[in-house]
């Protein structure tokens, strides 16, 4: 594949010129026979579970825990893992029975008190974990978790382990689809030594995956092997997996390139007009559960008032969305039509063409509706989002042109950029929005009731806009109530019309996942969050 | 000699004191940095609350600085975001980069003033019109395009070394990226020892030299060179300071996970133990630099004296 002859003759005259020996030998370095060399990020955090709320470290829990339940990769369904079954008589108290024989890597035995420990040190204020809203539907959240103060409770009352293999958990209020949340890494079990050996842990933590820890290297790398003793159905088919930081993603697809890594999840922008001619098949492009939107600033009497929701509603028509796509993204992203994700399946929720025509792009109509709206509010409108990552300058660019095209005005439509996505967070959660700004989903499980609950429910934890519909609120709360998923379903799509009506937000696309790998490995699959299914790769 | 070094060291405590506050009160403007530890989630007030608290950002700024100040002088340079110590992650970058840097330099210094050693003594002759024209070239180009052109042809379509940087970063694979980060200020030196050759060629004790007798390889290095090197070395002196810290496209370009990836890291994630604590080092070594540069005036020079 490579020229072996010369390559060892350069790094023979480097190893002269630096004085040492350098580090030249096989392409495949110090990596076990059998394994997967993959790109990876630095994780924000340490890597506990219920504080990891990111990709690049959800991989690595991904990979060592499993929990009550877990999405097939291919299906999305959420499917019984640990959990032997869930059962509940009101959709308000759920009785959980375990499976025997799963153990820790480290010889523990996973039991009852392995998840409700676990839930509650995620659930208490004091352990500062940020995935602690996951915990909140359970009864005595406000207790061990109160917005101001220190809690006056240390565990969550809504929670009781009845025995060795049985636990009971309350809800607050009803919601059907609980247990379908529950392949959440957030909700996994957790060995004795988190807490008995906490700083231990985190360096190597310890879980009951399909892969245990072999060497970390905070920043740099991650080895991670096959655990032979792993008792679920899904034994990794690989010797194991190294993860590489890559500080730059063109580096990683250079490496791929060269033949130095094996499979990289997230091919640059730069790159995707040579992806087809460089990999040919072994590159991957699927939709993913992220949708990106358009919000408004609600909370602006400006954007509030009578008439809005047609201007709202014709900036939407306003913008190409089939264009932006293509010519920037190169089909990685797709013109969204509703304001879920196409992971989701037909059955899971997702309707094509829900926004109707609302999310088609007609300049002439668009413009009709925002001059019966009573216009812009001030005569022009900004798009806001932070542009240090994601190329957001591009398409925020392209959806302003598109607009003043539609309207005939070379000003109306103007972006501000924001130089860090922390700025750019507060600016938002301190509501100092005067037009519309980019929020993007990235769904945490693959329910319908994720792309609209939290976001446009009333008061919702991630509804920035201050969207609030009474209507829509009750058609979630009924559909939270309902037993019959397909009826849950239906109720969640007819308050996602209520969406559409008053175009709260403007779905802009669904986000693709992409990856790119070797001929060294082959099976290689990415999972309705974007993430490589690594336990199903297989090394030839 | 003594108490000129001594002097100099004096004068570092104001310098290094106003630096470390402006860059504290740089990162600080960028805002609170907790907001984006949530991601595009709503962040939890409560959970929020005691990480400000944790990492002493509810407190006024002055307060914020003394209380880190104080640590420092402790040797404590506080936890990055990810739990991390810093010192931690400063024993991990700082040698990977000195290597880069040292490699870097070693190419400057042999490179450049080899270079413009030649170019200065055949002022007007085609290899001097050459390499005047190789200097402007790579002047020109940026370091991330010569960075990603020299990785993609010598590390993919050559197969002649490995295009990134393993964790460990032997200074075998540091060659192609210290080359890179060198390339700018190797032609600066070559211009600036070209110049410096061909103006002390037509000094008096350089004729009185030739006139003695001496042989001529004598005459350039003892006489010419030596002399000719005071504003080179000042340069190079400057320039280690500036390629540690200025290394943040080559580092990333290679994936060298040094002072460059973790001050770019820090500053994308406005974790401001970590900026604060890499920058604080990287003025240390400038000021250092700097003192080493002006002794070895005196070294070079002996009509410059201290006192």
């Amino acid at each position: 594949m490579r020229p072996r002859g010369y390559g060892l003759a350069v790094c023979a005259v480097a190893a002269l010129l630096a004085g040492v020996i350098s580090g030249c030998g096989s392409s495949r370095g110090g990596t076990a026979v059998g394994a997967v060399r993959a790109s990876w990020g630095d994780p924000q955090g340490p890597l506990e579970p219920a504080n990891t709320n990111e990709v690049q470290g959800g991989k690595v829990l991904d990979m060592i825990f499993r929990g009550l339940k877990r999405y097939d990769p291919r299906t999305g369904a959420a499917v019984n893992m640990v959990a032997e079954r869930i059962d509940s008589p009101d959709q308000r108290h759920f009785t959980i029975t375990l499976k025997d024989g799963w153990i820790f890597s480290d010889g523990e035995k996973v039991t009852a008190r392995s998840f409700v420990d676990a839930w509650n040190y995620a659930a208490l204020v004091d352990n500062k974990q940020k995935n602690a809203p996951f915990f909140q539907d359970i009864e005595g959240y406000d207790q061990v978790h109160p917005t101001q103060g220190s809690a006056t409770a240390r565990v969550l009352s809504g929670l009781a382990v009845k025995d060795e293999r049985t636990f009971t958990v309350a809800l607050r209020t009803t919601f059907s689809t609980w247990p379908d949340t529950l392949g959440y890494t957030a909700y996994s079990p957790l060995p004795r030594a988190f807490y008995d050996h906490h700083e231990q842990w985190l360096k190597k933590p310890i879980g009951n995956g399909p892969y245990v820890i072999d060497s970390y290297t905070k920043g740099s790398q991650m080895r991670l092997t096959r655990w032979d003793g792993y008792a679920g159905p899904d034994k990794a088919r690989n010797s194991g997996v190294e993860l590489r930081v890559y500080t730059d993603n063109n580096t990683a697809y250079t490496d791929l390139q060269a033949g130095n890594i094996d499979l990289v999840d997230d091919i640059p922008s730069a790159q995707l007009k040579n992806v087809r001619k460089d990999l040919g098949d072994r590159y991957i492009n699927q939709p993913a559960g992220i949708i990106q939107t358009l919000d408004f600033p609600m909370y602006d009497p400006a954007w509030n008032k009578p008439g809005m929701e047609k201007v709202r509603r014709g900036l939407s028509m306003a913008i190409d969305r089939k264009q932006i796509t293509e010519q920037i993204y190169r089909r990685t992203r797709t013109p969204a039509t509703d304001w879920t994700s196409p992971v989701l399946g037909a059955k899971g929720g997702y309707k094509e063409g829900l926004c109707g025509d609302a999310c088609g792009y007609d300049p002439t109509t668009a413009r009709k509706l925002i001059e019966e709206g009573g216009g812009l509010p001030g005569g022009r409108v900004t798009i806001t989002s932070n542009v240090d990552t994601g190329s957001h300058r591009l398409w925020m660019d392209a959806v302003c042109n598109s607009i003043n095209n539609a309207l005939g005005k070379d000003q109306a439509c103007t972006v501000n950029p924001v130089g860090t996505f922390a700025d750019f967070r507060n600016q938002i959660t301190d509501h100092r929005m005067t037009g519309m700004f980019r929020s993007g989903w990235q769904m945490d499980y693959p329910l319908v009731q994720n792309f609209l609950q939290p976001l446009y429910y009333t008061d919702a934890s991630s509804n920035y806009g201050k969207f609030s519909d009474p209507r829509f609120d009750k058609l979630v709360d009924e559909a939270n109530a309902e037993s019959d998923t397909a009826k849950a379903v239906a109720k969640f799509q007819q308050a996602e019309r209520i969406l559409a009506d008053r175009m709260a937000a403007i779905p802009l696309w669904y986000q693709n996942g992409s990856a790119g790998y070797s001929t060294d490995i082959a099976d290689v699959e990415l999972n309705p969050f974007s993430v490589p299914v690594y336990e199903r790769i297989t090394v030839k | 000699m003594g108490r000129y070094v001594i002097r100099r060291l004096l004068q570092m405590i104001p310098v290094f004191i106003g630096s470390t506050f402006l860059i504290f009160l740089m990162v600080y403007a960028l805002g609170d940095p907790i907001a984006a530890l949530f991601g595009d989630k709503a962040p939890d007030p409560a959970t929020a609350a005691r990480i400000r608290q944790e990492l002493y950002l509810d407190k006024p700024l002055w307060l914020q600085y003394a209380h880190y100040m104080g640590q420092i002088l402790t040797g404590d340079f506080g936890v990055a975001f990810n739990g991390q110590e810093v010192t931690e992650l400063m024993a991990d970058a700082f040698p990977v980069t000195v290597r880069l840097t040292l490699v870097a330099i070693l190419f400057e210094i042999v490179i450049g003033v080899t270079l413009g050693l030649l170019s200065g003594l055949r002022r007007g002759r085609s290899l001097d019109t050459g390499v005047l024209l190789l200097t402007l070239i790579v002047v020109s180009v940026p370091t991330f395009v010569s960075g990603y052109v020299l990785q993609y042809l010598i590390g993919v379509k050559w197969a002649a070394v490995s295009p990134s940087v393993s964790p460990e970063a032997p200074f075998g694979e540091l060659l192609l990226p210290g080359v890179v980060l060198a390339l700018t200020s190797l032609a600066y030196v070559t211009r600036l020892t070209r110049t410096s050759i061909a103006e002390n060629s037509r000094a008096d004790y350089l004729r009185t030299a030739v006139a003695k007798g001496l042989p001529r390889h004598r005459v350039i290095t003892r006489h010419l060179l030596r002399n000719s090197l005071i504003p080179v070395v000042t340069f190079i002196g400057t320039d280690i300071g500036a390629l540690m810290g200025g290394a943040i496209v080559t580092e990333r370009i290679f994936n060298i996970h040094g002072v460059g990836f973790q001050l770019y890291q820090g500053i994308l994630r406005q974790n401001s133990p970590t900026v604060v604590g890499f920058v604080t080092i990287l003025v240390i070594v400038f000021l250092m630099a700097n003192l080493l540069v002006d002794l070895l005036y005196a070294v070079l020079d002996p009509r410059i004296r201290y006192a």
